[in-house]
C-alpha cells in the first residue's frame, strides 16, 4: 500500500458537485471539474505501472505532452489522466489487467 | 475565398486570427484544451476559487485582455476547442475531436503551438514528485493544487523564480530555488537582457522577493540526486564550492527553459537548422514567421520569446497571410511588430545565455540514469549503442537501436538530453535532428483508421 500522504495540496476550493470514482479499488472523492490525475494525487494514490518494473509514478508535465499518465478505464480505454475531467462514478486502473471482472 | 487555419489558440493564435477577422476573413482556430488562452495566460477552470490577479501579479492586466479579446472573437471565427491535429500531409489536417477522427483541408495554414518545459534528467527523477516547473503552474492555475508543500525549483530558468513566488504566495515552503547557470555567467549576459528592460525588471523582482522571503537560492549548483523510497524526500545538490547540500522535500519543480513544440511544423515540411544559442534545431523562418509558401509558424512554437512576443508575431505572420493574398497593408504597422518580435526574441537569446542548458552538465551524468522514461532507456544504454557504431552516430540512428525517444511522448521529455549524450561533448548540431512523427501525441488506434 501506498503512504497514503497527497502529493498535491489543494489550496484553491473548487466549486461543483462531487464525483466519486474507484481507481485500482480504492474509492476517490473529487469535484466535477478536477483532472483524474489531480484527484488521484489528491487522495494519495500513485500510479503504479508493471511495465516500469512495479515502479511508481505520478505524471511529469501535466500539460499532456510526457505521457506519464495514463490510466485504464473499465470500459477499455486508456487516457491521460492530466488531461481527462473526472466524472461520477468512473471505474479506473493503473494496469489494464487489474480492473479485473469489471468489463464494461 | 482562401482557407486558413490556425493550430493554438494562445496569444499568438489568438491574435493571428484576430487580425484576420479584421480584415473579413474567417480563419479556423484549433486547439487541443478546452478553453482558449494557451500556456501562460491559461484559464483557470471557471468553478475554482483562484484570486487570478495576485497569481499573474504584474501580467494580470494583460491576461485578462487577452481573454477578452478572445470572447470577442468567439463568434466570427470557427473556433474548434478540444481537437488535436495530429497528422498533416500535404494540404490536409487530420484532426481528433472527442475522440472522432476528421480531416480538414487548408491553403494557408498557421501552427503557433506554442512551448514546452526542456528538462534535464537527473538520478531519481522518476519518482513521484518531481514535475516540470511548467507543470507545476499548470497544477496551481489548473487544479488549484501544489505539486507538493515544500517544494524545490531546480534548472536553470527566470521562471524558477517566478514558480516560486507564485508557489509562495499560495502557502507552499520553499526548500530552494537552484540555479546550475554560474552567477559570473548571468552578470555577462546583462548587456544582452537591457534591450527589454521592462521584462529585465520583472525577471529581477522576482528574485528579490525570493531573497526578501528568505528563501535559499543557489547559482552555478551541479544536480545529485532526486532521493526517496517510494517518492521525493530530499533534493540532493553540488553547491558552487562543491560542497554537497540536501534539501528535504516532498517534490522537486524541473525547468530548464522552455522549448518550442516543433513536431507539427516538422510534419508541414518547414525546414530546420540547428542553433547554437538554445542548442536546439529550430524551424527556418522569415522576417515575418513564412517557413514556406503557405506555411506561417507564430509564438513561442517557433522561438521562444514570451507572451508578448507571441502575440506580435501572431499578428505579424496574419499580416504576411494577407499579403500573400494580395491585401494592401499598412507597411508601417507591419514594421514595428517586427521590430517588436526582433526585440523581444533577442531578449530571449540574452537569456539562454544567462540560464544556459548545461549541456557539460548532462554529458556527464552517470550511464544509470534513466533517460527515456517511456521506453526505460537509460543513459548507459545509449552509449552501449553509440560504441557499437564505427562511425559517427546520430540521434535518429540511436532511436532506431535503443527505442530511445520513440516512446509515447516522441522525444519531446527525453530529446534535449539525448541529444547531449549523443553530442557528448562536443557541438549539439553534430548529434543531428530527432525528427518528427505521426500521430504527435498518441491517439486511439480505432481513430487512426490504420495502425499509427
Ligand atoms: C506550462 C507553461 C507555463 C508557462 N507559464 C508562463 C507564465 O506564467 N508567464 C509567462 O510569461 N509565460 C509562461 N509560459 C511561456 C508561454 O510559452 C508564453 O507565455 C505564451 O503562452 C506563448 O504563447 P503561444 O501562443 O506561442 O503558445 P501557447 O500559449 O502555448 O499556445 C499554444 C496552443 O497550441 C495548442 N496546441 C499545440 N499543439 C497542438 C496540436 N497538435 N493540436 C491542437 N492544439 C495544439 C495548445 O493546446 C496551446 O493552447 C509558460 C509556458 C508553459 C509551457
Ligand atoms: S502528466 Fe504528462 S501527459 Fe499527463
Amino acid at each position: 500500500m501506498d503512504a497514503p500522504k497527497p502529493q498535491f495540496r489543494r489550496v484553491a476550493a473548487r466549486a461543483g458537485q462531487p464525483a466519486m470514482l474507484s481507481f485500482d479499488g480504492t474509492t476517490i472523492r473529487a469535484t466535477t471539474g478536477d483532472s483524474v490525475l489531480a484527484a488521484l494525487l489528491e487522495s494519495g494514490a500513485l500510479i503504479r505501472r508493471l511495465e516500469f518494473g512495479a515502479e511508481p509514478r505520478a505524471g511529469f508535465c501535466l500539460m499532456g505532452a510526457c505521457q506519464d499518465c495514463w490510466v485504464w478505464s473499465a470500459e477499455g480505454g486508456r487516457f491521460r489522466a492530466c488531461t481527462t475531467e473526472v466524472a461520477d462514478g468512473m471505474v479506473l486502473s493503473a494496469e489494464p489487467q487489474l480492473l479485473g471482472g469489471a468489463d464494461g | 475565398m482562401a482557407d486558413i487555419v490556425i493550430v493554438g489558440a494562445g496569444p499568438a493564435g489568438i491574435s493571428a486570427a484576430e487580425t484576420l477577422c479584421a480584415k473579413g476573413l474567417k480563419p479556423v482556430l484549433i486547439d487541443e484544451g478546452a478553453r482558449a488562452g494557451g500556456q501562460g495566460y491559461r484559464r483557470p477552470a471557471d468553478n475554482l476559487a483562484l484570486d487570478m490577479n495576485r497569481l499573474m501579479g504584474s501580467e494580470a492586466g494583460k491576461y485578462a485582455a487577452l481573454h477578452r479579446r478572445f470572447e470577442a472573437l468567439r463568434a466570427k471565427i470557427d473556433y474548434r476547442p478540444r481537437t488535436l491535429v495530429w497528422a498533416i500531409d500535404g494540404n490536409q489536417l487530420h484532426l481528433l475531436q472527442d475522440g472522432r477522427a476528421a480531416t480538414l483541408a487548408f491553403d494557408r495554414l498557421l501552427i503557433a503551438s506554442g512551448a514546452m518545459d526542456r528538462v534535464a534528467p537527473l538520478p531519481g527523477w522518476t519518482l513521484p514528485g518531481v514535475f516540470t516547473l511548467g507543470g507545476a503552474q499548470v497544477a496551481l492555475k489548473d487544479q488549484g493544487c501544489l505539486i507538493g508543500s515544500r517544494v524545490a525549483f531546480l534548472g536553470s530558468s527566470p521562471l524558477l523564480a517566478l514558480a516560486a513566488k507564485q508557489y509562495r504566495d499560495m502557502g507552499a515552503d520553499i526548500a530552494v530555488i537552484a540555479d546550475t547557470t554560474p552567477f559570473a555567467a548571468k552578470a555577462a549576459a546583462l548587456p544582452a537582457l537591457l534591450r527589454a528592460p521592462r521584462t529585465l525588471l520583472r525577471g529581477i523582482s522576482y528574485m528579490g522577493a525570493s531573497l526578501r522571503a528568505g528563501t535559499q537560492m543557489l547559482h552555478g549548483v551541479t544536480p545529485v540526486a532526486v532521493e526517496g523510497e517510494v517518492r521525493v524526500e530530499a533534493l540532493l545538490l553540488r553547491d558552487a564550492q562543491g560542497r554537497e547540500r540536501r534539501f528535504a522535500c516532498d517534490a522537486v519543480a524541473l525547468g530548464y527553459g522552455l522549448k518550442p513544440e516543433t513536431q507539427l511544423a516538422d510534419l508541414a515540411q518547414a525546414e530546420f537548422a540547428y542553433d547554437p544559442d538554445f542548442r536546439l534545431h529550430l524551424p527556418k523562418i522569415d522576417g515575418l514567421g513564412r517557413a514556406r509558401p503557405g506555411l506561417y509558424l507564430a509564438g513561442d512554437g517557433v522561438r521562444i520569446g514570451g507572451a508578448d512576443a507571441a502575440e506580435a508575431s501572431g499578428a505579424l505572420a496574419a499580416h504576411a497571410i494577407l499579403t500573400d493574398l494580395g491585401q494592401p497593408q499598412d507597411i508601417e504597422l507591419v514594421r514595428r511588430l517586427a521590430r517588436q518580435v526582433e526585440r523581444l526574441r533577442a531578449f530571449q537569446r540574452g537569456l539562454a545565455r544567462a540560464f544556459a542548458w548545461p549541456a557539460a552538465q548532462i554529458a556527464a551524468l552517470p550511464d544509470s540514469v534513466m533517460l527515456c522514461r517511456c521506453e526505460n532507456v537509460t543513459i548507459g544504454d545509449v552509449r552501449m549503442a553509440m560504441a557499437k557504431e564505427l562511425g559517427p552516430i546520430e540521434v535518429n540512428r540511436v532511436k532506431a537501436m535503443t527505442r530511445c525517444g520513440m516512446g509515447r511522448c516522441q522525444g519531446r521529455v527525453c530529446g534535449p538530453a539525448l541529444q547531449e549524450i549523443v553530442a557528448a561533448g562536443r557541438d549539439g548540431a553534430s548529434a543531428g535532428r530527432l525528427r518528427g512523427q505521426a500521430p504527435v501525441k498518441p491517439i486511439a488506434l480505432a481513430a487512426a483508421g490504420d495502425p499509427a
